[in-house]
């Protein structure tokens, strides 16, 4: 037993406070949306130039002029606001942006983070994804424990090109969540059913208590 | 003087030189300068490099100047949608230079403002932050990153007046103004030139001591990722 998309997603939303603005990354990140607790209000922004993000339109309503970080058709709300790549990235980079919530190819126990490519393999580029880490308050990885291997993604240190050196914050993953503290990271709580002996077993990261 | 021109091949006449630099703007798909692209494509200028945030896809937007080999160099953020754009840069057909998102913006609103360099936290500790200088102020490290000045900017906006005041339209505005400010020259296309003094001038998104030449046209506005919902699961 593990949490499965949604339920990494559901606890991800946890993690929101009232009035803060958040920027969500692309894949299970986005999924968070779907689970904002009552009575939080939180401002979703997208890096393309955007705060007030609202939901999928409606078929027959797609605006080619109305697109989220990861070209999706997306919808305006009442308090929507545009503005320019720059003015995006200076309230990114300005310390604004309370939270990012964003995947990962792997984590370290010092808080590194890559997930922008893999040499030789997979060369997409960075996006918006080093100014967010480097920038926001608070970073919140959501990734599955371990890679399709098998092999943990929770590492002590990350054997790809880094996003950010010491920038990640908290880790949610299948399997439960941990924070980046000194000296390793600490068991937050498991996932329903998992226990802490299997959470440690599955993580190559150093874990203290 | 007049700004306005009449076809996207008239507006770039005497502005097109092979290895040159141009700014575009656009986000994915979305607010690009798909007619003066077509334009250049027909000019065969070649050799170029583009500071783009993305390189479109495999047949619209940059990714028509890949098939025909007019680029040499893209400046990018994110270059995941286009097959031929990985063919050309595993063959080592392309150069391309990373940069993250907001170091992209943040280098041509200051080429554009004057400003030849400034420091930033992103990408410090990782390969971006190779051989740049590294300063610490107030206890962070930063590097430095350089402004871009471009030979032509060319940007895509939603109306202009004939003086080249723009009006930009949601999420199409994104890296267009931006590009707009770091060019020598730059070159809009809109949907729709309006008469001046229509436009309120509080609204104004980029005033026009920033743009050189307008043309109007019709855009295909093609859209990348279409994602809808259902009705009833509002």
């Amino acid at each position: 037993m593990a949490w499965d998309r949604n339920q990494m997603a559901a606890r991800a939303a946890e993690e929101l406070q009232d009035g803060w603005y958040v920027n969500l990354g692309i894949g299970i990140p986005t999924l968070v949306s779907n689970y904002i607790p009552d009575g939080i209000e939180v401002t979703l922004q997208s890096e393309n130039g955007m705060l007030g993000m609202g939901a999928f339109p409606i078929e027959g309503e797609e605006d080619a002029d109305l697109i989220n970080a990861g070209k999706q058709t997306i919808t305006e709300l009442p308090q929507t606001a545009f503005f320019d790549s720059a003015t995006s990235f200076g309230m990114i980079r300005g310390g604004k942006i309370a939270m990012a919530i964003l995947g990962a190819m792997e984590v370290a126990e010092n808080g590194d983070l890559a997930n922008w490519m893999v040499p030789g393999k997979l060369i997409k580029g960075m996006g918006g994804a080093m100014d967010l880490v480097a920038g926001v308050q608070r970073v919140v990885v959501v990734m599955d424990h371990a890679n399709k291997h098998g092999d943990s993604k929770v590492l002590k240190s990350c054997t790809l090109p880094l996003t950010g050196a010491a920038v990640v914050d908290r880790i949610i993953t299948n399997l439960g969540v941990l924070d980046v503290v000194e000296g390793g990271l600490r068991i937050v709580e498991c996932a329903d059913g998992v226990t802490e002996d299997e959470l440690r077993a599955a993580t190559e990261a150093t874990i203290v208590n | 003087m007049k700004k306005v021109y009449g076809s996207a091949a008239e507006a770039l006449d005497g502005l097109l030189t092979d290895d040159m630099l141009i700014a575009a703007g656009g986000f994915g798909l979305c607010g690009i300068p798909e007619l003066l692209l077509g334009a250049i494509k027909e000019s065969g200028v070649k050799g170029l490099t583009f500071a783009s945030n993305n390189a479109g896809v495999d047949d619209f937007g940059i990714g028509i100047l890949l098939q025909t080999k007019q680029v040499k160099k893209m400046i990018s953020s994110y270059v995941g949608e286009n097959a031929e754009f990985m063919r050309q840069y595993l063959a080592g057909e392309l150069e391309v230079e990373f940069n993250p998102q907001g170091t992209l913006a943040e280098r041509m609103r200051a080429g554009g403002a004057g400003i030849p360099g400034f420091y930033t936290k992103t990408g410090v500790g990782t390969q971006i932050a190779e051989g740049k200088e590294h300063k610490d102020f107030d206890g962070q490290t930063y590097i430095m990153e350089r402004g871009i000045v471009a030979d032509l900017a060319i940007v895509k906006a939603w109306k202009a007046d004939p003086t080249g005041n723009l009006v930009f339209r949601k999420t199409a505005r994104n890296f267009n103004p931006p590009a707009a400010m770091c060019g020598k020259v730059c070159v809009v296309e809109v949907e729709e030139i309006v008469p001046t003094g229509s436009l309120d001038p509080d609204s104004i998104h980029l005033p026009g001591v920033y743009v050189h030449r307008i043309i109007q046209g019709d855009h295909e506005k093609r859209i990348e990722q279409r994602t809808t919902r259902k009705k009833e699961s509002v």
